[in-house]
């Protein structure tokens, strides 16, 4: 079962490698991470998407909390929540395929953020399952790089995960 | 007060109650090294590798209840410490380790006796700190020490760099350590603990399964004996938990596991209800997990929460300070209006009783034959009336050392459990000896095991520490040897002991006493010659029969019931 936990920090040195290095040495598989500062600059938010029974990500957040300098972990994937990921990727534009990546880019309401004479630049925000569609369209059209963020996510609702909460 | 940072490191460790410090110098702790020198407020302990003064500092923790500190220089001093900081994690053993660093503007040039100190020991300590300014330096020793000691124990490691203990600020030690992002539970869930006692109450078949959390808690040992006497329960001790139920006691069924006790491992099996207070259903203790306790509620006491259910599934999780967690289940059980269920711990008792009756660790010792090992342990016991302050190495003699010795409370078995380190026993009996002078301090060793760390002798000869090296001398890796009989069809793959030294040489070369011991009539004598020797270290070489095994024993990978018996 995939699972998205979200993580509370204190923002300092090394606990981005303090996280990875758990899963690492105990044989956890990662598929996303993503690392930022919150409102409070002291704390970072972090979005760890990774796999397991029941069982195994139980102890993946025990193990999490075990880590000092974190302060809360959830896993959100069994509650009402939103997952958000973005994509950037670089499609070849000729005098064939110009028209058409525009068109695309209209269709899934992405952004061109970078044009040249040969290439345009599309940003594009959503579920993992739209930037995949997204992607699909633009293949036989030529890609020439993309890169993606892996998802941040929150719970729905009024209330917050917040050091205070 | 404007002081230096490694004037501050002195005075820290001062307001800590630091009384003893096991270490060894280098270029990037010479400031430390200077400031000890001109403010001598604690006693420093020079080991001669690194690694034992990791090992020093754990068996002082452990036989004081204080938390082990040792210092060590950046690079190899840094790394040598590795082993040890992994040993303490594993034990959970309170330890804070020092490691110099290059000045803060040579970190990560490669500089002379650089080592990514904090990366490496990462998954090596219970928390670690680089130290970036001297500003930071109190309040992190102050939050080391609180880690280190709080919450399931565990070893920190604080990287000082050159400059830093070199740099001059205010000093101010913060008196109190607030930490939002640590905060270990101690008590209990009231909730649960009700539901324990009235699990305890409908037992027909308890047993309580205790483990080293009963060692390292305060004040725990003595309300487990009460509860399990108030109960009529039998205890049975992992490795690390000897010494938290008293041998001679009647409800106790010995050490349980790959080398447990045949009434030990068949009570846990047939259990109804498993009660594991501080212990954690290691590999080692469960066998097969399909086959383990299979009938068994299973109640699980741990400060870790990450400990439980993480092997067997707790059906009755309690997460807490097992002394707090026994003291609110004593309270509890005041509140019941009756008692546990008698008749059937009369019927449970008498099928214990037929398993003890296997007499499991029974040898025989022929008196014209060579000397069993086990016999070496039970004179050991004999002559120090069980009250002395027992180490190991790792190996053969460590099971028949727990198996034969007997420990009436803790503090007194310091053996390397989870990380199983070779050469762990000689530098633990020194950090055991310097923080209980008047003690007797045994090192069980192995011809094997003993070499790993010799050179400490070195150290037990400068602090004149009359420590005991009792060499169990089978001329072979026994342990090893013991699984390529009974695994590897007897291919004795490099496990024997070639070229061996002359051990009664080589403590004479290192300023103490040497014994060899080849007839079992000479074992007691020998044994109470070096327990008359308070004035520097004794090692005693016996020369013990070659092939002897550890049994019973539960081969890796087999149910707790499956045991090999002889």
């Amino acid at each position: 079962m995939r699972h998205v936990i979200t993580i509370l920090v204190e923002n300092e040195f090394g606990v981005l490698t303090r996280v990875a290095g758990l899963f690492s040495a105990r044989g956890y598989n990662i598929e996303s991470l993503n690392v930022a500062a919150t409102l409070d600059p002291t704390v970072s938010r972090m979005t760890l998407v990774t796999r397991g029974d029941e069982t195994v990500i139980e102890q993946i957040k025990k193990q999490v909390n075990k880590l000092i300098p974190v302060i809360k972990a959830e896993d959100i994937s069994q509650t009402a929540h939103m997952e958000r990921e973005m994509l950037l990727v670089k499609v070849r534009a000729t005098d064939d395929t110009r028209a058409e990546v525009l068109r695309m880019a209209d269709v899934f309401r992405a952004k061109v953020v970078d044009v040249s004479e040969a290439s345009y630049t599309v940003e594009l925000t959503g579920k993992a399952n739209k930037l995949e569609a997204f992607l699909r369209m633009l293949d036989p059209l030529g890609v020439i790089e993309m890169t993606r963020t892996g998802p941040v996510g929150m719970r729905r609702g009024a209330s917050g995960f917040t050091v205070d909460s | 007060m404007k002081l230096t940072g490694a004037e501050i490191f002195v005075e820290c460790l001062k307001r800590e109650g630091v009384d003893t410090i096991f270490g060894y110098p280098g270029g990037a702790v010479l400031p430390i090294y200077d400031a000890i020198f001109q403010k001598p407020l604690f006693k420093h302990v020079l080991v001669r590798h690194e690694q034992a003064a990791l090992h020093a500092a754990n068996g002082y923790a452990r036989s004081t209840g204080k938390c082990g500190v040792a210092l060590v220089t950046s690079g190899p001093g840094a790394t040598n410490a590795v082993t040890g900081l992994v040993d303490s994690y594993m034990d959970s053993i309170p330890t804070v380790c020092f490691s110099g660093q290059v000045a803060t503007n040579m970190i990560g040039n490669d500089a002379f006796q650089e080592a990514d100190t904090v990366g490496l020991t990462r998954s090596a300590t219970k928390h670690n700190f680089l130290v970036k300014s001297v500003e930071e330096l109190a309040p992190t020793i102050r939050k080391a020490f609180h880690i280190a000691t709080t919450g399931r124990p565990g070893p920190v490691l604080v990287d000082i760099p050159k400059d830093v203990s070199t740099a001059v600020c205010e000093f101010v030690y913060p008196e109190t350590v607030e930490m939002r992002s640590y905060k270990p539970v101690t008590k209990g869930h009231h909730g649960q603990i009700k539901k324990v006692v009235t699990a305890m109450l409908n037992a027909k078949r308890p047993v309580l399964y205790t483990g080293g959390g009963v060692i390292g808690s305060h004040g725990a040992a003595d309300k487990l004996a009460k509860l399990a006497r108030q109960l009529n329960f039998p205890v049975t001790n992992t490795l690390m938990g000897l010494g938290g139920f008293p041998y001679d006691d009647k409800r106790f069924l010995g050490m349980l596991g790959m080398h447990g006790t045949y009434e030990a491992n068949m009570a846990v099996t047939h259990s109804d209800l498993l009660i594991s207070v501080g212990a954690r259903f290691d590999d080692r203790v469960t066998g097969r997990l399909d086959a383990f306790a299979p009938d068994a509620k299973i109640v699980h006491i741990d400060i870790d929460p990450s400990s439980i259910s993480k092997n067997v599934f707790a059906h009755l999780p309690v997460v807490g300070d097992v002394g707090v967690v026994l003291g609110q289940i004593m309270k509890e059980l005041e509140r019941r209006e009756s008692g546990p269920d008698e008749a059937a711990l009369a019927v449970w008792w008498h099928q214990i009783e037929e398993w003890r009756a296997k007499d499991c660790l029974h040898f025989e010792q022929d008196m014209d034959g060579p000397i069993q090992p086990q016999f070496v342990i039970r004179k050991l016991h004999e002559l120090t009336k069980g009250d002395a302050i027992i180490t190991t190495e790792v190996g053969q003699h460590q099971m028949w050392a727990a198996q034969h010795y007997g420990f009436k409370k803790p503090g007194r078995w310091i053996t390397s459990g989870g990380l199983g380190t070779m050469g762990f026993g000689l530098p633990a009996s020194i950090g055991a000896q310097i923080g209980n002078p008047d003690a007797i301090v045994i090192d069980v060793a192995g011809d094997a095991s003993i070499q790993m760390t010799i050179q400490e002798l070195a150290t037990a000869k400068q602090f004149m520490l009359p420590v005991i090296v009792a060499i169990l001398n089978n001329s072979y890796m026994g342990m090893v040897r013991q699984w390529q009989e009974m695994f590897y069809e007897s291919r004795y793959s490099h496990s024997y002991s070639d070229s061996l030294p002359d051990f009664v040489k080589l403590a004479e070369a290192y300023g103490g006493t040497g014994y060899r011991v080849t007839k079992p009539a000479e074992v007691e004598k020998v044994i109470a010659k070096a327990l008359k020797n308070r004035d520097d270290f004794t090692v005693i070489d016996f020369v013990v029969a070659k092939e002897e095994n550890v049994y019973p024993m539960v081969p890796a990978g087999a149910a707790l019931n499956e045991m090999v018996l002889a």
